[in-house]
């Protein structure tokens, strides 16, 4: 299956991120004839379209819209989740730093279908060359009448804000963004209400994933039936993958849904050394890994749920033979811990008693016990927790001692560092790596 | 020391941003950090006393979020990420190495108070790993020999540009730029590098690219 | 006393469904939760985060259910039925069971065990909890994550972080039930933590109460921190005595000692809740009691026994006849009122007596004749809840009536706007009810009734728009005890009731003014509000007494000032004094004079003070904990109270003057059952009342200085806070507030202080800007550092002059 470039395919220009070159390229235009048309035509559009949300859950975006309820006098909201943080997601900041006038043109096009009065786009603060990149767009795009009041003499207005976090990745979880961004910690919240009713101040809001809203203006400009020829029934379109880790050549590469991972390995050069694949996972350490014999499996959001996995937000991160599969359980478990919010007892207690366990393991001294103690404490955050965090922090050992529980068993005895020379992993080679 | 009228200004203007101006508090709080240099008790007052707020409100929106730190940062903050990709595929080695070079350890600051090291979480740079970050600013594909260089040069008072993006600051002019982002600093540097090209020069090596319009069907 | 609940607001039926819990059928109302259905089954869902008076959070996830339909387990707290839902408990799913336990397990990993110097012990939900889905072995290995323990979050209020289980009740109650959101969550993950901001401690009111709910040891109060078991204490239902709110407490003591106090749920009153002062200030029982009689001789006083006494305090009012005065104060119960003004009546033949130890006037007296004295409870704290709009006036109700202040912001929290007040200066409390502030100077709200009642406007509020919400089926006007202080003004309180049919409630701010008034104890008024004036009363009243009606004075007595001038120029031959202070009187030495004066005194206290220096007999007498009896609520609800401390023999004030009468050969009841017994044979007058008064509106006089406005804060230097450091130290400091204006006019710096000079003296402190009426200071009446009757002279709304006070 062929790369398809459409929201890269101008990346090697040095302007593209400025509205003189988005435009040079064909940008704005969707704008213009969205304007044109009534915003519950552009809702059917996205719905025909079949796209869905490229934030993780994939739940169907023009359906997320259409449960904006309309002509209810109230303020709506589009807030942009641009919180990037999961361990090997890493699509958005290149997409907000290369070609950011996508997103805003999104932005626009999507405040206009939802009724919109405010466009919020929340970046973490941990980016900040992703955030002046996004504001410097902005701007371009307010001087040049697309942002601001009467936006083409449509008579819609509409206030867009660029607005950086601080550094917590549970405000990627779509209602602590919320509470985020009123200024409150980053904790989730209670559904029902759900945000589509009542969300930022209360009010109707569409919180969708950065790559969605950059997938709108190609869907409006060229329209359903080109869309639909990427991708299968189920996961039309074209996605964002971006490839990490032992591979020769990681980076991003866009392609439809249902290439396989094989193919995309194959377009970053293959794995370093021509080494084995260990481990891979098709999305950020939030979905069940797989190993070499997953490698052939179409990359859609229904071919991953049929493999017990998940496509999540689409950037592979492959392993090679060289890494301990405990100690890249164990780092992700720190993760989590590190980024519990602390509300509900399963994964704040939880992630804190599992890192606690993991970690012997990987100094070689866990008791075999442990393992089945492990197994337990998932159980008991994974469908118990607040949110999904809990549901992540309790997805990667599962799946570890699916496929590698010798491994763990081994690291009752012998510290990881032993069997697996660290060293070995590092992509640094000779002097560098000393 | 007391928050300058000029800097209670600028935190009325974030305030003022938003349809409701306790929004405002973490670009308040970016604010903040940027001329104290840390998130401190007169900074905390003066957003409460600004968004009409009480302090413990502020207190514990500064203390949840990782970036507000509670003593001075210094000159320089200093970020290795260390989460599973980047730290095992070498950002274990350049934490080391660093922390040996700077003499401080995680989340802390440098005896002459210059720079401010911390393990940090993933950066969504998972293909540059492993990937160091100054004042928050790429540094990808970082090696322990590089990483040393670049406080080296830092320590002289070089110019060093980040790899994607605009040259190294200060702290507090990152923090300053995560208040108010339209900095000035979008055309410096360039934020597109091969990595980010990888696909799109594979597909045009190999003659790929997104299929066309179908006829008539124009959006 | 009859209650009636005549809101005017129909109670709608609520609709109702049916749903299956644990396979047992059960009609609830609609939007019932799942955890609440369970409990009318009896069933009990572990819980920590859900609280019926707090919205839910379902943080916790202790109370995990099966709901049919539904994959995963859901939140009891927070799953809302729908008709036709069948869900299962822990009692017959084992999912549910599973599940819990599953997060039992998970609470006890990082908790401490504390048990055993843990304050909570024997009281604990979690420990209550753990044994019932709880494991009996732990699995965790690992180190716990500790902190240093305990923190201040306030002086009185002390924090185990490792013990805190982040249930967010604390937090929840100070923000949404207090409106003080001083204490919060800090940090993340599992060092998430309760805390303050740094140099801001939880100085709020109510903050004892998140000592109560806390489901765990983490929260305990410096007063009782490992004072006592549980399972050691007596407890009995009290009334709160420190004001007219009349919250039901639970009080807890052991060995003859009060350990702590609690409150007591009650839904028409204070639901789930008291203030800090009720809570902790009882310590004051146990100071300095006077322990024997006293009598004079050769001018200084001895102990005596009870019979010599009482013989020499019986002969000496007998003397005095009808020529001796009551002054009977603000703290007693009901039935010691009414011994009182029984008393006063039947053995002294005298009509001079009176309750009110503060400022006062002849026209609140016919006030409360006329419209308070004797009346059923119409506007209760229900009908605050649910009222369009309730009007304050001369009231604060954060200060001076924390319960009503804890309904109002509930009511305003739903409907903001709901509540308006009259008041020279725009307060925290007034922001936390959502009020609409309209400004008045002291002297000038009658003026402003009159506004509202002819539809002008004043400060952008419309006046019209508040009369016709005045009108409304279920509106409120409340009227504090300092409408006395301004001539004019509950005369035209009383106008604006009956032109718009608003309910009109009085609201004084001692504990005892209600029942007093009810009782009789004031001069022209017998018990249930009948008038002396009037033959059939007084014949009624003397039957009940078993005495001749023609020995009752006919003609009203003197009351308040010009009963103290009496006094004070000899003409009054002896004076009977309950519990009051010098300092409550807006003329101190007044008050002083007028017992320095008397001939004879009988003072009947509890310990020494100015009063019973200067007496010729003391009585010692009771505090609320050695005594049974009743304290009526601002709304004339009767609030019962048990005894807590049986083994001391301490008189009531009732029982002691019993005795007197006694002596004098008038038996008369003397313990509480026989008290209630004969005051409810009275039962309600139905018969012609004083007329209200029609003292009009003042014209503000321009003044060339200031003007003083000023309020008790709730906690100050009152006797009855004694004792109790901790509490003392939680006290909003004592600062006077001024407009902007006004401070620079007078050349004030900022964090300077401020001299506030009266007749008599003056005052030093700290001022604040406040938004307030120009050429107005408001100081606290009587805190550490400022009495403003005793150091000033001056009443409020007088004159007073502010000059720069130097550097802080």
């Amino acid at each position: 299956m062929p790369l398809t470039p459409v929201i890269t395919e101008h990346w090697d220009a040095p302007d593209l991120y400025t509205i003189d070159g988005y435009r040079r390229f064909g940008g704005y235009r969707a704008l213009q004839a969205a304007l044109q048309q009534d915003p519950d035509a552009i809702i059917g559009t996205v719905k025909d379209s079949g796209l869905r949300g490229r934030g993780g859950a994939g739940f169907p975006t023009g359906m997320k819209w259409g449960f904006v309820p309309q002509n209810d006098g109230k303020a709506h909201y589009l807030v942009v989740n641009a919180d990037e943080s999961e361990p090997g997601a890493c699509k958005d900041i290149p997409i907000m730093m290369a070609n950011p006038h996508a997103l805003v043109e999104g932005v626009i096009i999507t405040s206009y279908a939802i009724r919109a009065s405010h466009a919020f786009i929340y970046i973490r603060g941990e980016v900040p060359n992703a955030v002046r990149k996004v504001a410097n767009a902005v701007r371009q795009a307010r001087e040049a009448g697309l942002i601001g009041s009467n936006i083409l003499g449509s008579g819609f207005d509409l206030e867009v804000v660029v607005h950086a976090g601080a550094g917590a990745y549970i405000c990627g979880e779509e209602t602590a963004l919320l509470d985020s961004l009123e200024g409150y910690r980053g904790q989730p919240r209670l559904k029902p209400p759900f945000p589509a009713v009542a969300g930022l101040y209360a009010s109707p809001t569409v919180i969708n994933n950065v790559e969605t809203i950059a997938n709108i203006p190609y869907i409006i400009d060229r329209g359903v039936d080109w869309f639909r020829q990427f991708g299968t029934e189920k996961s039309p379109g074209f996605k964002v993958f971006a490839v990490s880790g032992h591979v020769n050549r990681p980076g991003i590469y866009e392609a439809p849904l249902g290439i396989t991972m094989a193919e995309l390995l194959d377009c970053a050069g293959g794995m370093r050394d021509g080494r084995p694949v260990k481990f891979w996972l098709p999305g950020g350490s939030s979905v069940p890994m797989l190993t070499a014999e997953h490698l052939d499996l179409p990359l859609t959001y229904e071919d991953m749920a049929a493999a017990g996995t998940m496509l999540g937000t689409g950037t592979p991160m492959l392993f090679d033979d060289t890494v301990s599969v405990v100690k890249a359980v164990t780092r992700w478990l720190e993760f989590y811990k590190h980024e519990s919010c602390g509300k509900c007892t399963p994964c704040r207690e939880g992630t804190y008693w599992i890192t606690g366990m993991l970690e012997r393991f990987e100094h070689g001294t866990g008791e075999p016990e442990m393992l089945e103690t492990i197994t337990s404490a998932c159980l008991q955050i994974g469908g118990r927790s607040f949110c999904a965090l809990g549901d992540a922090a309790a997805t990667p050992y599962p799946a570890a001692m699916k496929f590698f529980r010798d491994e763990f068993i081994a690291a009752t005895s012998t510290p990881v560092d032993e069997t697996f020379d660290p060293v070995a992993s590092y992509v640094f080679a000779g002097a560098a790596a000393r | 020391m007391a928050i300058s009228e000029a800097t209670r200004g600028e935190l009325a203007e974030l305030a003022a941003r938003y349809p409701r101006p306790r929004s405002a508090v973490l670009p308040m709080l970016h604010l903040v950090q940027s001329v104290e240099g840390e998130v401190t008790t007169d900074g905390i007052h003066a957003c409460a006393e600004i968004l009409g707020i009480t302090p413990a409100e502020v207190t514990a929106v500064s203390t949840f979020y990782t970036m507000y730190k509670r003593k001075p940062v210094g000159t320089h903050h200093i970020g290795v990420c260390i989460n599973t990709m980047c730290g095992l595929l070498g950002g274990d080695a350049v934490y080391a190495a660093l922390q040996e070079r700077l003499g401080a350890g995680h989340d802390q600051p440098t005896a002459d108070g210059m720079f401010w090291l911390e393990r940090i979480e993933c950066q969504a740079a998972c293909t540059h790993a492993p990937v160091m970050t100054v004042d928050w600013e790429f540094m990808d594909d970082v090696t322990p020999a590089s990483a040393i260089d670049v406080i080296d040069r830092l320590e002289r008072g070089e110019v060093v540009q980040s790899t994607r993006g605009p040259a190294i600051r200060s702290f507090a002019a990152t923090e300053r730029s995560l208040a108010f982002p339209d900095d000035g600093l979008a055309d410096e540097g360039s934020s597109v590098d091969d990595k980010m090209l990888a696909g799109l020069r594979v597909a045009r090596e190999r003659g790929q690219a997104a299929p066309a319009i179908p006829s008539g069907q124009e959006g | 006393m009859t209650i009636t609940s005549n809101t005017g607001a129909e109670v709608a039926k609520a609709e109702t469904i049916a749903v299956t819990v644990d396979g047992v059928g059960i009609e609830v109302p609609k939007g019932t939760l799942a955890i609440r259905a369970a409990e009318l089954l009896g069933i009990e869902i572990p819980r920590f985060c859900d609280h019926p008076l707090l919205d839910p959070v379902a943080a916790c996830r202790a109370c995990l259910i099966e709901v049919e339909g539904m994959p995963k387990p859901q939140p009891a707290c927070a799953q809302v039925l729908s008709d036709g839902m069948q869900i299962r408990t822990q009692q017959s799913s084992p999912v549910a069971r599973e599940a819990q336990e599953g997060v039992m397990e998970f609470l006890l990993l990082n908790h401490p065990l504390d048990c055993p110097v843990c304050d909570k012990g024997g009281e604990c939900p979690l420990q209550n909890q753990a044994m019932q889905v709880g494991r009996p072995t732990s699995r965790f290995e690992e180190d716990k994550r500790t902190f240093p323990k305990p923190i201040s979050v306030s002086a009185q209020i002390l924090l185990d972080r490792e013990r805190c289980v982040s249930c967010a009740r604390c937090t929840r109650f100070a923000e949404q039930i207090a409106g003080d959101p001083m204490l919060e969550l800090l940090e993340r993950g599992a060092k998430q933590q309760v805390g303050t901001a740094t140099d801001e401690p939880f100085d709020s009111y109510f903050s004892g109460n998140t000592v109560q709910i806390c489901p765990v040891g983490a929260l305990t109060s410096a007063a009782y921190r490992f004072r006592s078991r549980p399972f050691d204490l007596v407890s009995v239902p009290t009334t709160c005595e420190h004001c007219a709110s009349g919250c039901s407490l639970r009080t807890d003591s052991r060995r003859g000692t009060i350990t702590r106090r609690l409150a007591w749920e009650d839904p028409a009153v204070n639901e789930d809740w008291n203030c800090d002062k009720g809570r902790f200030a009882f310590t004051y029982m146990a100071q300095g009691r006077i322990t024997t009689p006293m009598v004079r001789e050769d001018g200084a006083l001895r102990p005596a026994s009870w019979p010599e006494a009482i013989a020499i305090a019986a002969r000496g009012l007998a003397q005095a006849g009808s020529g001796a005065g009551v002054l009977a104060g603000g703290r007693l119960t009901m039935e010691d009122a009414y011994g009182y003004a029984r008393f006063a009546r039947a053995v002294l033949g005298t009509d001079d007596i009176d309750f009110r130890a503060r400022q006062s006037s002849d026209e609140e007296a016919q006030f409360l004749a006329a419209r308070i004295a004797g009346t059923p409870a119409t506007v209760t704290y229900e009908a605050l809840e649910r009222a369009p709009i309730v009007l304050l006036v001369s009231l604060e109700p954060e200060d001076e009536s924390p319960i009503i202040f804890l309904r109002l912001r509930k009511a305003s929290r739903r409907r903001p706007a709901t509540v308006v007040a009259i008041s020279p200066v725009r307060t925290r409390g007034m922001d936390k009810m959502a009020a609409t502030w309209l400004p008045a100077a002291p002297g000038a709200e009658a003026g402003v009734l009159d506004e509202i009642m002819s539809g002008g406007s004043l400060a952008e509020t419309s006046m019209a728009e508040l009369r016709d919400r005045l009108q409304a089926p279920g509106a409120v006007i409340l009227v504090g005890e300092r409408a006395a202080d301004v001539p004019g003004l509950l005369s035209a309180v009383a106008r604006l009731a009956d032109a718009t049919g608003a309910g009109l409630a009085w609201v004084p701010r001692r504990a005892g003014e209600r029942g007093a008034l009810d009782a009789g104890a004031l001069a022209g008024l017998l018990p249930g509000g009948r008038p002396l004036t009037d033959a059939d009363a007084r014949d009624a009243v003397a039957r009940a007494w078993g005495i001749d009606a023609g020995s009752l004075p006919t003609a009203a007595g003197r009351h308040g000032t010009p009963l103290l001038q009496a006094a004070s120029r000899g003409e009054v031959a002896a004076l009977l004094v309950g519990g009051i202070e010098f300092a409550d009187f807006p003329d101190p030495s007044l008050a002083r004079a007028a017992v320095t004066a008397t001939a004879f005194v009988v003072s009947l206290e509890q310990r020494h003070t100015e009063v019973t220096e200067l007496a010729d007999v003391v009585l010692p007498v009771a505090v609320v904990a050695e005594k049974a009896g009743t304290f009526l609520t601002w709304e004339g609800r009767p609030r019962p109270f048990g005894q807590v401390l049986r083994e001391d023999l301490a008189m009531s004030d009732a029982g002691v003057l019993s005795m007197i009468a006694a002596e004098l050969g008038q038996p008369s009841p003397g313990d509480v059952p026989a008290l209630r017994r004969e005051l409810g044979s009275l039962g309600p007058w139905s018969g012609a009342r004083a007329t209200t008064p029609g003292v009009p509106a003042q014209a503000i006089t321009a003044r060339a200085g200031i003007t003083l406005a000023s309020w008790r804060l709730l906690l100050d230097s009152g006797a009855m806070q004694e004792g109790e450091p901790h509490l003392a130290a939680t006290a909003r400091p004592t600062v006077a507030r001024l407009s902007e204006a006004t401070a620079s006019h007078a050349g004030l710096a900022p964090a300077a202080l401020v001299t506030v000079s009266g007749p008599r003296g003056s005052v030093t402190l700290p001022w604040e800007p406040a938004e307030m009426v120009d050429d107005v200071v408001w100081l606290p009446l009587r805190s550490p550092g400022c009495g403003v009757f005793a150091d000033l002279g001056q009443v409020v709304g007088g004159e007073v002059a502010i000059t720069p006070g130097g550097a802080a």
